[in-house]
């Protein structure tokens, strides 16, 4: 029997970085000795279209090869779809599915939106952050750091280092330290309830 | 011999392996999901990391066109294609196999058209199954880098000299970062080794001049069809060399087909590609409430193991096979075809039902995999059902 995989659906728009992040913690992982898989959800490539993305993560190796329905953790780069059907944000969410959202409603009124009683739900600005510390209002990165806090998935210690062996092929020092103060202030700045 | 543990879609390990063989010629045109090998492996010859000649056609007919010339030349040779770009290349498919010339293909499964549709099945391949090549099939990341490595000394050797079809899914295997393990580049160069250009017929042996795709009419024709026949029964020899060096060297040991939890199962479900796997984690849950159930993943679709397949499966009550494509208007898809002749000589035979499913990347998940096996287990005790079936679709 495969040993228990984390399963992860992210949900943001063409643009915000949902395939970036599937990938990247999927990739980040693997230090930690780490079993995983990263893919996004092929669909038209629009900018602003509803776009997920599906990251698995397991101490064993992972042979599922289907879409994730029954996520463990919901992460939303964009908070315009979590009134949208299509988008299916509470899809397949069950009693013990986490939600992490980037926006600056609290977990109360998210719920209520989102029309779920169990699960739980954390909230931070991810957006703000983002712009605050790298200039651009790209919530991918920020959010990992809150997935950090709540998920025995990765470490911020090594989710840092990740980030900064990654970026350091295609970043200025400038543009990987604002990601990497952003990484650290939504893993402090996260809202639970 | 310690091998590196990384994150790679399916696409971009095809290119590292392909990048460790170090081919001289590489025709390319993009069509996707193939398209982001050739990005990664054009990377390579940009950076300088390998000096293979890339030449950019202006279509798949082109690219396996320039890729016959240059292997008929001698030159380790490679392209990829995809759904619509394998059918226009279709003609010349065919003059690569029939000319035995070793060209490497990864073909990443894609629907054919209409509608169009960019996402996975396996019509593409099955359509090129009688073409002559060596069809090699993988499940996942992990077997698609592997085979991208094998495929070379499978295509090259003396006593097969045949191209190799490497089949791997489109976006669910070539678009997903998966773990995997790959060689170091000195000791993968070291398993492929340099193309040996003393073998065969080089068009540039101007001492031994020859002529290569002449017309071959009523005198000769037959008799090159007749060598291609017997290169590909002699193939799975070759392969399980191969097989059995790669496995000695990384720990990952192939065959022509996996059985998996197959020894004392009633009802054997028969695959192929990254459906497999989900099926592995389907059957273990299976297991556990005590249901005999196992798979059967091929990976050596062409040459077809028909011998070896009816005795795995011989011990089976009931066989199911599951098709990725549609043999519109005929009895069932292609494998199931393939496994149910095999099964005819057999004395006692299981019971052999088909199941048509993902068609243009319906998400096959476990649900659909369970209620399969549910319907083996009614049919394994007595109740009439359809020989072929679809799975997944609205009715």
């Amino acid at each position: 029997m495969a040993a228990a995989t984390t399963e992860i659906r992210w949900h943001g728009r063409g643009g915000q970085g949902a395939k970036t992040a599937a990938i990247f913690l999927a990739e980040a992982v693997l230090d930690q000795g780490k079993h995983s898989q990263g893919f996004p959800e092929y669909g038209p490539e629009r900018r602003g279209a509803p776009v997920r993305g599906f990251t698995r993560i397991s101490d064993a190796p992972i042979r599922l090869h289907c879409s994730i329905a029954e996520p463990d953790y919901v992460i939303v780069l964009d908070p315009t779809l979590l009134d949208s059907k299509a988008a299916g944000v509470p899809d397949g969410a069950s009693d013990n599915t986490v939600f992490l959202i980037n926006t600056v409603e609290t977990p109360a009124n998210i719920r209520k939106r989102l029309g779920i009683k169990g699960g739980k739900v954390h909230t931070v600005d991810a957006s703000l952050i983002a712009q605050e510390c790298f200039g651009r209002p790209i919530p991918n990165m920020p959010m990992i750091g809150a997935l950090a806090a709540v998920a025995d998935v990765i470490t911020l210690e090594n989710l840092v280092s990740s980030l900064v062996v990654r970026f350091k092929k295609k970043f200025s020092q400038a543009v990987i330290d604002g990601n990497v103060t952003a990484v650290e202030r939504a893993y402090k700045e996260l809202v639970s309830e | 011999m310690k091998q590196i543990y990384v994150g790679l879609t399916g696409n971009e390990a095809v290119a590292t392996a392909f990048k460790q063989a170090r081919p001289h010629v590489a025709p390319a045109f993009p069509i996707t999901p193939q398209t982001e090998m050739m990005h990664k492996f054009a990377d390579f010859v940009a950076d300088g990391v390998v000096d293979t000649e890339m030449i950019l056609v202006e279509s798949e007919h082109s690219a396996m066109s320039a890729a016959i010339g240059a292997a008929a030349t001698g030159a380790r040779t490679f392209t990829a294609t995809s759904s619509a770009g394998f059918a226009l290349m279709w003609e010349v498919v065919y003059i690569a196999a029939s000319l035995r010339l070793p060209i490497c293909m990864p073909v990443v499964n894609r629907a054919l058209s209409g509608n169009i549709n960019i996402h996975n099945d396996h019509s593409d391949a099955m359509g090129g199954r009688d073409a002559g090549w060596i069809q090699l099939w993988c499940e996942n990341t992990q077997e698609a880098y592997d085979h991208a490595l094998m495929c070379w000394r499978i295509a090259e050797h003396k006593d097969v000299r045949l191209p190799v079809m490497i089949n791997y899914d489109g976006f669910i295997i070539s678009h997903t970062s998966e773990s995997l393990h790959i060689l170091p580049d000195e000791d993968a160069w070291k398993f492929v080794g340099p193309k040996d250009l003393k073998t065969g017929y080089s068009l540039l042996d101007v001492d031994h001049p020859i002529t290569v795709g002449p017309l071959d009419l009523t005198d000769y024709y037959f008799e090159h069809k007749l060598s291609q026949i017997e290169a590909l029964k002699r193939a799975p020899k070759y392969i399980a060399e191969v097989y059995k060096e790669f496995g000695e060297l990384t720990g990952r040991h192939y065959s022509f087909y996996e059985e998996y939890r197959t020894d004392d199962a009633d009802m054997i479900i028969v695959a192929l590609g990254s459906t497999a796997g989900t099926a592995k984690d389907v059957i273990d849950a299976q297991r556990e409430k005590g249901v005999k159930v196992g798979l059967l993943k091929i990976h050596m679709f062409r040459p077809f193991p028909a011998a070896e397949l009816a005795k795995a499966l011989s011990k089976a009550k009931v066989v199911g096979v599951m098709d990725k494509s549609a043999s519109f208007g005929g009895w069932g898809g292609p494998l199931f075809n393939e496994i149910r002749s095999a099964l005819y000589d057999l004395p006692a035979r299981p019971k052999i039902h088909n199941w048509i499913y993902g068609l243009g990347g319906r998400d096959t998940d476990t649900k659909q995999i369970v209620s399969l096996i549910e319907q083996l287990q009614a049919i394994a005790k007595g109740r009439e059902a359809e020989t072929v079936n679809l799975l997944g679709v609205r009715l």
